[in-house]
């Protein structure tokens, strides 16, 4: 006798090949944003109530300042971010020939300190960082999302998938089985969203400032009572190129502003 | 320190306009302490004033419970031409300044 189960799974398997289990299919994907009431979104859409603007504003002051022992700015070499900035976030985490490794935006513009402008490194979460850091990507809002695109990156997107389906901590939870198996419901009230990370860095009304990938990422590792990753750490880029690939074609909203 | 203003740039003369002011401002209540026990002294703005042509229209106190990067709206009735001067008054001698013009006809 033909299972009739035997069927029904050789059917589904036929149907939906390129999925591994619990992600969510393209047309499917949601970002943060139409998970949030009216009002939020209303603050996130007029760019003089959105408080990370006053971010990019100073980013767009830092971007044109003269730093370092080099005594050159961002603009010196990139002119007006407007054009040459454009679409640039969102292929951020990207490779790096040097490194042989993928580096964040905000490492991005370390590694420009270092070796253009002889200045040192701003600390990670620190104002200006995510000033300058909010102003690039803020030249990408409503360009689609391309990280991970490189063949290069490919092993490192594989890890930050391996980690995200990875349970990890005293409550045992892997980053999946909220954010790929349970969106929509709520967590303590909140509602528990896809993870798509469009709007980076953004404005937390939590935080009462702009935050990093990593930062909202390290909190979720400490809710799940796991030892987070240091900032900058390759497990935690790893992860960050994941999320990104994994929001492949979606518009970058930076900077976003999320409950 | 960065500030956005919305003021409408034209208005009809009686028209009722909405102004939206939003500042950076770290708002520390005075109420927290660090790791090893030491209070984090207050740091707030504590008065927020607009004039108009040089005539107030409009005055805040604020307080330790508002959130850092203070939002403040607020609508006037447009009568004539002029400037906006918008002030913002704080702890440690903070103080900072943006303006906005608006043409009525």
């Amino acid at each position: 006798m033909i299972s009739w189960r035997a069927i029904a799974v050789a059917t589904l398997l036929a149907t939906t090949p390129a999925l591994l289990a619990g992600e969510i299919p393209l047309d499917a994907r949601r970002s943060g944003y139409s998970f949030m009431g009216p009002d939020t979104r209303a603050m996130q859409d007029d760019d003089t109530s959105n408080p990370g603007m006053l971010f990019v504003l100073d980013g767009e002051a830092l971007w044109m300042k003269k730093e370092g022992s080099g005594d050159k700015a961002c603009a010196d070499c990139h002119g007006d971010a407007k054009s040459s900035m454009k679409g640039v976030a969102a292929r951020y985490p990207a490779f790096d020939k040097a490194l042989r490794r993928p580096v964040t935006l905000d490492q991005r513009i370390n590694l420009c300190r270092a070796n253009h402008q002889d200045a040192p490194p701003l600390p990670f979460e620190s104002h200006d960082i995510l000033a300058l850091s909010a102003f690039v990507a803020h030249q990408s809002r409503g360009a689609a999302i391309t990280a991970g695109d490189d063949p290069q990156l490919k092993p490192f997107v594989e890890q930050g998938r391996h980690l995200f389906m990875q349970r990890e901590g005293q409550l045992n939870l892997a980053c999946t089985n909220c954010h790929d198996d349970n969106f929509d419901k709520r967590l303590a009230g909140s509602p528990i969203t896809q993870g798509q990370p469009t709007g980076y860095p953004l404005y937390r009304l939590e935080w009462q400032t702009l935050g990093s990938l990593e930062r909202r990422l390290r909190s979720c590792m400490t809710g799940v009572r796991a030892q987070a990753y240091d900032y900058g750490a390759p497990e935690l880029v790893a992860l960050e190129l994941y999320l990104m690939s994994r929001a492949h074609g979606m518009p970058m909203e930076t900077p976003a502003v999320r409950p | 320190m960065a500030a956005l203003i919305n003021v409408p740039a034209k208005a009809k003369r009686g028209d009722v306009i909405e102004i939206r002011t939003l500042t950076s401002h770290i708002m520390e209540t005075g109420f927290r302490h660090t790791m090893d026990g030491a209070l984090v002294p207050r740091d707030i703005i504590t008065s927020f004033t607009c004039r108009f042509n040089g005539t107030e229209i409009f005055r805040a106190d604020l307080f330790p419970a508002i959130a850092a990067n203070p939002y403040l709206s607020f609508f006037t009735v447009a009568k004539e031409s002029g400037k906006f001067e918008f002030e913002w008054i704080g702890d440690n001698g903070y103080s900072s300044t943006a303006s906005a013009s608006i043409a009525v006809e």
